[in-house]
């Protein structure tokens, strides 16, 4: 890695405002807004009664990870607008630092959403009943992003900059709804057993780690695998044939 | 002149691009963008690559840099692949697209570029040579057209390379910032370096150029110095007066290829204006005014990029 790259992307990636209000304020927001509008509400979830806020809290955790991934990468689409993939690539820049860069910045987007939204449920009145489960819930939320992570890499490589909205707003939503981040899924059927080939099934698996429900299976985590080095290779494809374009 | 030169044997190698080939798809067919360039410069020469739009000068470049991979041909720059050249740092490069990294300053952007590099020059020393040091606090994207350019120049020079490559430099250039441009480059070029840009401003090729290699219709149709490139085409003008003059005794002279005249004003155009001039003033003592010039770049590029082919070698 080099250092000096590392920070002036994150400078940038703290400036872009479309970014931050899409990846930070969006899931925030509706969070206070939601949650706080049903502060006292109680939700039984089998093993134990939660606030409606730590519910929410969860969930929103999950979808804000997602989006900050999807649209880390998909500010690619405004570099490459302006040429700058192709300057780039006339220095000594290694491909594997670019990427590295890139899948930093979008964990530290993500890591600062979940963040935010701790801090928000915490002022909720959110309970953390253990610490415990609220970290194996945080680092299960940082491996499942992975996929999306490379999604947002590939996208920002193969759509242009007028697309980039309704490509991250359809994708995440598209995801959020097929894996029940929206609302819950239906516990057997058709939607249940598509849901759980999907990685934001996982994500909202992870978020209920935080209120109770068991960690991943051995099917979460070939899930997430094969769809982390599926996104991974799409990703390296899209740079390279964005790059053999004159 | 007429064909391309044979590979200069250089002690140390420079730039080297041979039976460069390179097509496109096109909507009608295959566009043939590039048809066997060879293009030799030795380090330390700053060349001119002139040529009229789709002349083929950018897909040129495009290969050099190792953005664009040749149908054939090879290109080596100081003895290295181009991915070698940029990997090392040999090469920094002003593209033609328009435009810089948003979300910076332009100081900070130069300071992010120069980090890429093995031996960067110092930032502050690189603002102040491109000239935008006043602007150095600004956002990168709310500069004007010309300082853009700078900035982007500034980002190209900032690598310290052997080898700078420039594709239309002073595109979007007043006639003032074009000018710090070219003192800029000439500071830049007296430290040894090679520099190859591409343009189609005649007087810039004209004027900073040690060689001007003229491109058209992807082949090389002229290569060196700005005034044999003129002196290989239209021949020079003479002019002068020379009251009732004889169209067709002028035009038996030796070395005149035609003859107009005006009133007492004749001009003659020479295919050898030295054996012309001798021959004019020992047939006609009386002739006075005299005038001898040159045939313009802009002649000589004319006729050397017309769609006519005649007596132009590939």
């Amino acid at each position: 890695m080099n250092a000096t790259y590392t920070r002036y992307e994150l400078v940038r990636l703290v400036r872009n405002k479309r970014a931050f209000i899409f990846s930070l304020i969006f899931p925030l927001s509706l969070f206070l807004l939601i949650a706080g509008s049903n502060k006292d509400q109680k939700i039984d979830v089998g093993s134990t009664v939660i606030t409606f806020p730590t519910f929410y809290m969860v969930s929103m955790a999950g979808y804000g990870a997602m989006i900050a991934s999807i649209s880390g990468g998909a500010r690619i689409a405004a570099e490459r607008s302006v040429g700058w993939n192709r300057q780039l690539r006339i220095t000594p820049l290694p491909v594997s630092t670019y990427f590295g860069t890139k899948v930093l910045t979008a964990y530290i987007m993500a890591a600062v959403s979940i963040g935010l939204l701790y801090t928000a449920g915490l002022l909720y009145g959110v309970h953390i009943g253990s610490i415990g489960r609220w970290a194996e819930m945080t680092v299960l939320l940082l491996v499942g992003i992975l996929p999306f992570i490379g999604m947002g890499i590939a996208v920002g490589h193969l759509l242009t900059i007028d697309s980039m909205g309704p490509a991250v707003g359809g994708g995440s939503a598209f995801f959020g709804f097929l894996g029940g981040q929206w609302f819950p899924l239906p516990e057997h059927g058709a939607l249940h057993t598509i849901g759980e080939g999907v990685p934001s099934f996982w994500l909202t698996q992870a978020s209920h780690v935080g209120i109770g429900a068991p960690a991943w299976g051995l099917k979460g985590w070939i899930v997430i695998a094969i769809w982390s080095i599926a996104m991974g290779l799409v990703a390296a494809w899209a740079y390279r044939r964005d790059t053999k374009k004159v | 002149m007429q064909s391309p030169p044979a590979p200069r044997s250089a002690p140390m190698p420079g730039i080297a691009l041979h039976n460069l080939v390179k097509s496109f798809k096109g909507p009608t067919g295959p566009v043939h963008a590039v048809r066997g360039v060879n293009i030799d410069i030795a380090p330390g020469e700053t060349v001119a690559l002139l040529g009229p739009n789709g002349a083929g000068k950018s897909t040129t470049i495009d290969m050099l840099l190792g953005l664009s991979k040749p149908d054939g041909g090879d290109v080596h720059v100081f003895g290295m692949t181009p991915k070698d050249a940029i990997a090392k740092g040999a090469i920094g490069a002003m593209l033609q697209t328009g435009a810089v990294l948003g979300d910076l300053l332009v100081r900070e952007l130069i300071d992010m570029m120069a980090s890429l590099y093995p031996h960067p020059l110092p930032v502050e020393e690189v603002l102040d040579l491109a000239g935008i040091g006043d602007i150095a606090d600004r956002k990168t994207t709310k500069l004007s057209g010309g300082q853009t350019q700078r900035v982007r120049f500034a980002v190209a020079m900032v690598s310290n390379p052997d080898l700078l490559v420039l594709d239309e430099p002073t595109v979007a250039m007043d006639v003032e910032s074009r000018q710090q441009f070219w003192q800029t480059m000439r500071m830049f070029t007296s430290r040894g370096k090679t520099v190859l840009f591409a343009t189609h401003y005649l007087e810039e090729a004209d004027a900073y150029a040690d060689r001007i290699i003229l491109m058209a219709r992807g082949e090389v149709v002229a290569d060196g110095a700005a005034t044999e490139i003129k002196a290989s085409t239209g021949g020079r003008t003479i002019r002068g007066t020379l009251p009732d003059a004889d169209e067709g005794v002028l035009g038996r002279l030796e070395g005149v290829r035609s003859v107009v005249i005006h009133g007492d004003g004749v001009t003659l155009t020479c295919n050898d204006s030295d054996s012309a001039i001798r021959a004019l003033l020992r047939d006609f003592p009386a002739v006075r005014d005299i005038e001898i010039t040159g045939a313009g770049l802009e002649a000589a590029f004319l006729q050397l990029t017309a769609d006519n082919d005649e007596g132009i070698g590939g």
